[in-house]
């Protein structure tokens, strides 16, 4: 496999450097533009202006090496692993690194999206090439001083040796450092050179999390707040008639009622709203009060009159349509190859299947809240927000504000699976907080959280297939989907290139329900779908379904196709190796194992379910996992990541279940909701293929194969196949044994 | 609004809420210690596990007028400096991936190991089961609980 090469990339003017008042050396970089040229850098430590950097690094005089990153946190571990990439680069020991959370008490920044699976990705190039241009910097300032070459000078563990062997440590030359001009394309380290990369690093909040400090959203509080709690529409399609808020104000703590979502409303008419705004622009009847307990029983004492805006929607209207989509004809083809007609008309036999989903709630443990405090100057978010960006934007709207007077400051995310990506919770704070005048807090309930959220929407796939003379000749995919489609390069994925006619289709079904992304988009069911028509290809072909993808992929080998991004040797490689790991070759007595391999998100994953028959019911024990993310940054964060993805895709699969009558949500807390605990999670053993190459991301990666082993092992467990999310209604024994 | 005079952390605080108010939100909104998390309001999730004597128990659904006399308590007493077996073994492994349930996990845990110093896996599962991670972290809170047993043995 192919060395990554050194960086030839370009970065000219992407990172600025000053002296600290206080001491010390600062420098402020962009990662991915030049830094704007008018663009300031401190001198004092507390006012770094995220608005023109996207992070800051502070060199201290003792060496210390202090990392001011706005970049949030969801659970996916940059906080940890993008800061390594510097301190790699910089040449300093891990352990004199600390990570900051920046970007509170700035005036505004943007550009920070914590996109988790991406992040790594995009980081990986800029981050190392930041760390190298700061010891590079701080190399020519101990050059200087000694007046040597600096390419005489080395720099390791935070220390500079000339050739005569004289020290120098990193805060020792800071000063002069920092008035240095910024030197342009370092070299980079070959990746046998690492000496952080690819080490384990614990979690940079874990001591704060372990004792309980605040860093989550809902545990912001500043002088003077006050909480609110929001009675949005019980049903998708209603609207607010009238309310009776005399109860509510006879609460001991209720402070104000009030109603909001007209701002919101003149959204609606820009062309295509966003989910966020649709969500945020129905009335809504707000309870202001001096406790979250308060203000919660205050919403509980409202009497609500809601009357109907659009039709009340059921799912099982949603099923029947989106079926008769499927049997229908309006399809827009994402991808076609070939003839599959021909193919389907000239074939021996013919295999069609097919796959269904209910819609999905993200459940993040944190439910949304969101502090806002408008005044005439400024305007103040805090919160946790994947996307502060964008919310700042929408809210400048909302509320007729310059976007100067906006500023956003992200907190630590109690989980984020796609959820705080839309700022709906955000918007409407703000406009309470612009009513109110007050510094506020939103906090919804459990029951506000998954009953008035986003949705993974519903789908169904019907795959079909045609064998000739024992081999595939066609293979059709048909996707309908609530509001929108898969999108992309997901219609480019394996089976796509190894298979001569093959057409992948798509149609949606137009709903009121707000759907969006949820971790791996499309791809946590279509993967099920797939592999799960695949392993039945396989049966019927009489072929070992490892060895038929192996044969696949030969085909794809040195494809010209652009829109192939999957390499067939990765997963070749990932095949093999959880193969061997699992024992999938030397079967025990009882264990039945389902394989699948996936591509998504840059990183090839295959995986090995062990389920044995527990009380007539399989149960899985153990999920064997080969990923091929390139290099490993931090292993210990990256296993965590694996075995989170591989038991949430297991729990969702088995357990997942959510849909809508009269336009209302089914379930509207843990108690009916069934999300997967530990006695249910099966052990994950994982391993990777070891390489050189950039690392991808591992935020979303294991997931959507997970449910597809499953299902494959408990096929072989029970003897009937499942063509429906969750397992747990569709996996009873074909006989019941005993 | 009435006063009632609660125990936490070795500390007497007064706290002047309704007598229905949880001690969930006594302890984020009125006493300022927001290690104590908010899941699920209805006892299914574990987000709120603190100890009344010892004992774990959910915070969400436990009224504060029924506490007077009660020792509590919270994630923020369990040692002030991270020092507890349970805060170790959690460091060691790295548990938290976004860490919002873990305040939860480990009060559920040390109260466990107090009554089950050495427990078997299967143990471990069950005593473990009523507190949902949403990010999955099972397999890592399970090796845990299994450390922090031999650190206090
Ligand atoms: S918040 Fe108390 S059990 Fe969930
Ligand atoms: S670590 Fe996120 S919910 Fe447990």
């Amino acid at each position: 496999m192919s060395k990554q090469k050194t960086s030839n990339f370009s970065r000219r003017g992407f990172l600025k450097a000053s002296s600290l008042a206080s001491g010390g050396m600062l420098i402020g970089f962009n990662l991915f533009t030049a830094c704007k040229p008018k663009a300031e850098m401190p001198i004092d430590i507390s006012k770094l202006n995220f608005a023109d950097f996207n992070a800051f690094i502070k060199i201290a005089e003792n060496g210390m090496v202090t990392i001011f990153s706005p970049n949030p946190e969801i659970g996916q571990g940059v906080k940890t692993s993008m800061p390594m990439l510097i301190a790699e680069e910089l040449n300093v020991e891990w352990k004199n690194v600390v990570v900051e959370q920046g970007g509170l008490d700035t005036e505004n920044y943007t550009r920070q999206v914590a996109g988790g699976s991406q992040s790594i990705r995009f980081g990986w190039e800029a981050l190392r090439q930041t760390g190298a241009t700061a010891r590079q910097m701080l190399v020519n300032a101990a050059a200087a001083r000694w007046n040597v070459d600096a390419k005489e000078c080395t720099a390791k563990d935070g220390v500079i040796t000339n050739a005569a062997g004289e020290t120098l440590g990193y805060g020792d030359v800071v000063k002069e450092a920092a008035l240095l001009e910024v030197p342009e394309n370092i070299e980079l380290k070959e990746p046998k050179d690492f000496t952080i990369i690819g080490t384990d690093a614990t979690n940079v909040d874990i001591d704060k999390i372990v004792t309980g400090q605040p860093l989550f959203g809902l545990d912001y509080k500043e002088d003077g707040m006050v909480y609110a709690s929001v009675l949005r529409p019980p049903a998708f399609g209603q609207i607010l008639e009238s309310f009776d808020a005399t109860e509510a104000k006879k609460i001991q703590g209720v402070l104000d009622v009030i109603t909001i979502g007209e701002k919101a409303r003149k959204l609606l008419n820009s062309e295509d709203p966003a989910w966020s705004v649709k969500l945020c622009s129905s009335d809504k009847v707000v309870v202001i009060a001096s406790s979250t307990w308060a203000a919660m029983k205050g919403k509980k004492a409202i009497k609500a009159v809601w009357k109907i805006d659009t039709p009340l929607e059921n799912s099982e209207n949603h099923n029947k349509e989106l079926l008769s989509l499927l049997d229908g004809k309006k399809f827009k083809t994402m991808r076609s190859d070939g003839d599959v007609k021909k193919a389907f008309a000239q074939a021996d036999k013919i295999v069609e299947k097919t796959y269904e989903s209910p819609f999905l709630p993200h459940n993040c443990m944190e439910p949304m809240n969101f502090f806002a405090s408008v005044n005439e100057d400024k305007v103040r978010l805090v919160g946790p927000i994947q996307t502060p960006e964008a919310l700042a934007t929408s809210v400048s709207t909302l509320l007729d504000r310059k976007l100067e007077d906006i500023s956003v400051e992200m907190t630590r995310m109690g989980g984020g699976f796609g959820r705080r990506l839309y700022g709906d919770f955000a918007m409407e704070v703000a406009e309470i907080s612009d009513v109110i005048r007050k510094p506020v807090k939103m906090i919804s309930s459990r029951e506000d959280d998954m009953t008035t959220g986003v949705y993974r929407p519903a789908i169904k796939y019907r795959i079909k297939a045609s064998i000739k003379n024992g081999e595939i000749t066609g293979y059709q995919l048909k996707e309908a989907a609530v509001n929108g489609n898969m999108y992309g390069l997901i219609p480019n994925f394996f089976p796509a290139g190894a298979i001569e006619n093959y057409q992948v289709d798509v149609a949606s079904l137009k709903s009121n329900i707000t759907t969006g992304a949820w971790r791996a988009p499309y791809t946590n069911f279509l993967s099920y779908a797939e592999q799960s028509f695949l392993d039945e290809l396989a049966e019927v072909l009489e072929k070992d379904p490892v060895q038929m993808r192996l044969d696949l992929l030969q085909k794809v080998k040195g494809t010209k196709d652009e829109k192939i991004k999957y390499s067939p040797e990765r997963l070749e490689g990932v095949i093999n190796l959880a193969v061997e790991k699992s024992g999938y070759r030397t079967p025990k007595e009882g264990v039945y194992q389902g394989f699948c391999s996936y591509y998504c998100h840059n990183t090839h994953v295959a995986e090995v379910a062990d389920v044995v028959m527990e009380n007539n019911q399989p149960v899985v024990k153990r999920v064997t996992v080969a990923v091929d993310c390139g290099i490993v940054v931090n292993p210990l964060g990256a296993i965590n990541q694996i075995e989170g993805g591989v038991v949430d895709g297991v729990g969702h699969a088995m357990y997942g279940d959510f849909s809508f009558k009269e336009g209302e949500p089914d379930r509207n807390n843990y108690g009916a909701y069934r999300l997967i605990r530990m006695n249910e999670a099966p052990k994950v053993d994982t391993y990777f293929v070891k390489n050189d190459l950039s690392p991808t991301g591992l935020g979303e990666p294991t997931l959507p194969p997970a449910g597809a082993a499953v299902s494959i092992a408990i096929t072989k467990a029970t003897g009937n196949r499942i063509y429906k999310q969750p397992f747990i209604d569709n996996m009873a024994p074909k006989e019941i044994i005993g | 609004m009435a006063t009632f005079n609660l125990s936490i952390n070795g500390k007497s605080h007064a706290v002047e809420a309704d007598a229905d108010t949880p001690l969930l939100w006594a302890l984020r909104d009125h006493l300022e210690m927001v290690g104590t998390k908010f899941g699920c309001g209805i006892g299914q999730c574990g987000a709120c596990t603190i100890h009344i004597d010892g004992n774990a128990t959910r915070s969400c659904l436990l009224p504060i007028s029924s506490l007077e006399g009660k020792e509590i308590t919270t994630i923020e007493g369990l040692s002030t400096d991270g020092s507890h077996p349970v805060q170790q073994a959690w460091k060691e492994v790295d548990v938290p991936q976004c860490g919002y349930c873990q305040a939860g996990q480990i009060m559920t845990a040390s109260a466990f190991l107090e009554t089950n110093p050495k427990p078997t896996e299967e143990e471990i599962k069950v005593a473990m089961n009523g507190n949902i991670c949403r990010c999955s972290a099972y397999n890592r809170i399970q090796k845990a609980v299994a450390i922090a047993s031999e650190k206090i043995g």
